[in-house]
């Protein structure tokens, strides 16, 4: 296993062992943050918070610290706002709330052996495989390789 | 709330390091979707998807944590396609563009995360009042 490799793989047991620790892995805390007009559960204001302050922080600090690299990690904005962006994010919120799952908890809690994210994530899949027929989608952040 | 900042502060971290291994944003939507097609760099991502799911497994042994939905089966299917889809149209998720975007100020992330937080409350809202499905704490 090379670096990257070993890389992502310890990001993602620290992004799984961040959503369960945070509560982000219940369905209930997301549904009872998008639940403002009843019982507003603010749980999800506080791990955004906590998720913001150390990733800009550490953002901050590495194109400080590490000269022509720094700036070689900041991927560049993608400011651009139009239709995709609009209508695709207005779809996921929708799914959002009809299950209390976005896609990291959703793929963390298959380790739970959870049935109901089973079947999200499957379902997910076929999203995602569907939406790659569409011309009009935006290229994802993610995807965005700056090197 | 406690642990919400500290899982939080985690999640952050974590995305630090994604960025830091692969020069790209953590967005898991994403991460997802390269795994499923793209040749190049898939193994970093599964990678990435393993460790995921692994944190999960090893959290079930220690903790049991609640993983309850109220939501019925043919529901969580059609949430599952609409996540899958508008993720995919949209370019990312509440990591990529919730978390990682908005720490960069994107402006187009920042606009993302309000428009599926609006319509995730509106969601919730019309299952809650009209459909009467029960989340109530």
């Amino acid at each position: 296993m090379n670096r990257r490799t070993l890389g992502t793989l310890a990001a993602g047991v620290l992004f799984g062992v961040g959503l369960v620790v945070s509560g982000m892995t219940d369905p209930r805390n997301v549904i009872g943050f998008l639940d403002f007009t009843g019982h507003w559960n603010p749980r999800l204001t506080a791990v955004m918070a906590g998720a913001v302050g150390v990733y800009a922080t550490l953002l901050a600090l590495l194109a400080r610290t590490s000269g022509g690299r720094g700036a070689r990690l900041l991927p560049p904005r993608n400011n651009r706002i139009d239709k995709p962006l609009i209508v695709g994010s207005a779809l996921f919120g929708i799914g959002w709330g009809l299950s209390g799952y976005c896609p990291g908890p959703a793929i963390a809690s298959l380790g739970f052996g959870a049935r109901s994210a089973f079947v999200f994530v499957a379902a997910m899949i076929v999203g995602i495989i569907a939406a790659g027929l569409v011309p009009q989608r935006r290229s994802g952040c993610e995807s965005v390789d700056i090197r | 709330m406690l642990t919400g900042l500290l899982g939080g502060a985690l999640i952050g971290l974590a995305a630090a390091v994604y960025l830091i291994a692969t020069g790209r944003v953590a967005g898991v939507s994403g991460i997802l979707a390269g795994a499923l097609g793209e040749r190049a760099a898939r193994g970093e991502r599964i990678a990435f998807l393993a460790g995921l799911i692994g944190a999960g497994a090893i959290a079930a042994v220690i903790a049991k944590p609640a993983t309850a939905t109220p939501y019925a089966t043919p529901v969580l299917i059609a949430a599952g396609l609409l996540v899958g889809f508008g993720t995919r149209i949209g370019g990312g998720c509440t990591s990529g563009h919730g978390v990682c975007g908005v720490s960069r100020l994107s402006k187009a992330s920042l606009i993302a995360t309000v428009t599926f937080m609006l319509t995730g409350a509106a969601t919730v809202t019309i299952a809650t009042r009209v459909f009467g499905v029960g989340v109530a704490p």
